[in-house]
Formats: structure tokens, C-alpha cells, sequence
């Protein structure tokens, strides 16, 4: 509710009619204080297009460029991310939570 | 997330029926639950309660780990009245994401010139409120101080079941409402559904800080536990009221 995932998935759904390779990308689990919970979601396509969120703009990055890695293989991931990870000081979430994403491709 | 899962997903949205995707995370497994649908699948009861919680949430089932993305339609919110608080609360919600309606029979409130980018209906509630199909997903305001407008659109709201219901008016305004409507059979258990005086007590005056009282209230009963929110709303009258 709320969210204008509304417009997110059917963009999805358009993309996908229209050709493009389409990701969706959901926050599954949270610890900590993360930015935004569990079920808020990113749609990307084959152009590196997103929509939507899934931390407050920490951790978006990454998750299009594994998400475009989802697309070409056609196999779901679950990244994590938080404060302990070794890339932390990249793409981690400076607010010290943690969270999983799963990726997963729209065919 | 295969294509026609998809679709069935935005067609249950665009109908404002709830719906919920279990996704099993270890290998991508999914199917779509629709609410009509609870009743017969083997995760009914766990389905249910979630969707009531109206958050998504990771289960365990099975010892497998599910996660269960709930879809609910986008919150409406229908205002009663085209008033000067109308106007700064219109574009508030729609901030907030509220797909916004207003209604107001007295078309020189209830006119393009005020309201540009929001649904106006110039109708009395009651030809109005029943084509909007207002459900559970609805908050509803009433802001007119007209008893003539006000009670019947009240009426309907609480058939409906609006998770937020607020009227705006003084305690001696809402005392006289009670009077009215207790006369056309409302019980205290319905007025215990009304929020009034509307919105949270944060001393507003001006139309907009009305609005944002209101819209916090909104909020609150959103997204606050049921019990959270009621002990929140209980301990600010009683600090007003005692001397």
C-alpha cells in the first residue's frame, strides 16, 4: 500500500511486452534499522533503467548491476547487504541494518 | 516472476483486490494467492494473518523459507466537503500517495478553479458515495460542518468499513453529531470508529496544519499497530482535558 508499486509493476509488465529483459528485485528480510521494509521492490530493464527503491539510494547501484546479470542468466539471486559485508564501504547502508534482496528475472 | 503471474498480480491491483506472491527464495518458486483464493491453499491461515498485518514478511514452512509479498490496494482517500482545508490536504495525500476524491454538492466550493488536480465530484454524498465503491482501503473525512452533508457520507463510511474515519468539528459540534446519529440507530461502538475533533493534537490552526494533523492521524492508523495507536490517541484528549 502506498508505495506507487502500482506503476512499478505494471512498467514491469509493459517492458517486458515491449521486449526488454526485466528484473524485479524485493527487499525479503531486514535487520536493524534499514531503510525500507520488507516488500518494497526495484524494477529494472535491459537498459539499466530502474524504478522504485529498495534502500534509501545506498545500495541501488549494485543491485542493477547484479540485476543485469539476473536478466542475461535468467537465475534468481539473493544479495545481502549491511554494515559486515566486505564491500560495505561501497554499497552498504550507512544506517548500520542490514538486508536481503532477492533478484529474479521476468519471463 | 513469470510474465502471466505478473499480469494476473496488476489485474488483481487495478481491481482493488487484494493479493498476495509466495516466493520460495531458495529457488525462485512462485505462485499467486488471491484473496479469493485463501481459503483453499494449503498456507491459508499464515496467508490470512499476513495479509491482514497488511506487511510482507518472510515465513517458514515446511522447513523452507517463503517469502510472502502482500499486495493491498492503494489507499484512497475520500474528503467530504471543498473546503479551505480540502485544498491543502488534497495535494498532501496525494504526497502521501493517496489516490484522492472529493465530494461537495455546493458547486461554488466544489470548483475547478480551487481544485485543479484532484477528482472533484459536485454531488451530495449519498448519489455520489455509492458509485466510488469505498472499501476497507479508504480513509474517509468528513470537513463540511454541515450535518446535511456530514452525517450521510458518515453513515456510509462506517457501512464501508473505512480503516480511518474522522469529522472535523469542536467537542460540542461532535457531541451534537452523536445526538443526531444515535437517533438514526449508531451505537457507541461506531462512533468509537470516528476520529473527532479530527487529527492528531499538535496544536494546528492554520488550514494546512490542519491538514497535516489529519494526515498524521491517517498515518498513525495506517501504520501503527491497532493497540500502539489507540493508547497514542487515548493519552491525548485526557491531556487536554484535565485543567
Amino acid at each position: 500500500m502506498l508505495t506507487g508499486e502500482d506503476d512499478i509493476l505494471r512498467t514491469a509488465e509493459e517492458w517486458r511486452r515491449a521486449g526488454h529483459g526485466v528484473a524485479i528485485a524485493t527487499v525479503v528480510e531486514t535487520w536493524g534499522s534499514a531503510p525500507r521494509p520488507a516488500g518494497s521492490s526495484l524494477v529494472i530493464n535491459d537498459d539499466g533503467i530502474f524504478l522504485g527503491s529498495v534502500s534509501g539510494g545506498c545500495v541501488e547501484g549494485a543491485v542493477v548491476t547484479e540485476a543485469l546479470d539476473v536478466i542475461a542468466s535468467g537465475k534468481s539471486k539473493l544479495l545481502e547487504f549491511g554494515v559486515a559485508d566486505e564491500t560495505a564501504w561501497n554499497v552498504g547502508l550507512s544506517c548500520g541494518g542490514a538486508i536481503r534482496i532477492f533478484v529474479e528475472k521476468v519471463d | 516472476m513469470r510474465l502471466e503471474i505478473l499480469n494476473s498480480l496488476n489485474v488483481e491491483r487495478a481491481a482493488r483486490r487484494p493479493a498476495i506472491v509466495v516466493t520460495d527464495v531458495a529457488n525462485g518458486d512462485q505462485r499467486l494467492v488471491r484473496a479469493t483464493e485463501l481459503m483453499h491453499d494449503p498456507l491459508g491461515e499464515q496467508l490470512a494473518a499476513q495479509l491482514r498485518s497488511g506487511r510482507s514478511g518472510m515465513i517458514e514452512s515446511g522447513g523452507r523459507k517463503l517469502f510472502l509479498t502482500i499486495h493491498a490496494p492503494t489507499a484512497r482517500l475520500v474528503v467530504i466537503g471543498a473546503v479551505h482545508i480540502s485544498q491543502a490536504l488534497a495535494p498532501m495525500a496525494q504526497m502521501l500517495g493517496y489516490d484522492v476524491t472529493i465530494i461537495d454538492p455546493r458547486t461554488a466550493f466544489a470548483s475547478a478553479e480551487r481544485f485543479s488536480d484532484v477528482r472533484l465530484i459536485a454531488q451530495w454524498p449519498d448519489e455520489a458515495l455509492p458509485r466510488l465503491a469505498i472499501d476497507h482501503y479508504t480513509a474517509f473525512v468528513a470537513l463540511t460542518h454541515d450535518p446535511k452533508i456530514d452525517d450521510p457520507a458518515l453513515l456510509h463510511a462506517l457501512e464501508r468499513d473505512c480503516f480511518y474515519i474522522g469529522a472535523l468539528g469542536s467537542r460540542r459540534t461532535h457531541a451534537k453529531r452523536i445526538a443526531r446519529l444515535t437517533a438514526k440507530g449508531l451505537t457507541e461502538e461506531d462512533f468509537a470508529r470516528i476520529h473527532a475533533p479530527i487529527g492528531l493534537a499538535i496544536g494546528a490552526v492554520s488550514p494546512a496544519e490542519i491538514a497535516v494533523s489529519i494526515m498524521a492521524e491517517i498515518t498513525a492508523r495506517l501504520r501503527l499497530p491497532a493497540k500502539a495507536e489507540r493508547s497514542t490517541m487515548a493519552a491525548a484528549p485526557s491531556k487536554v482535558a484535565v485543567p
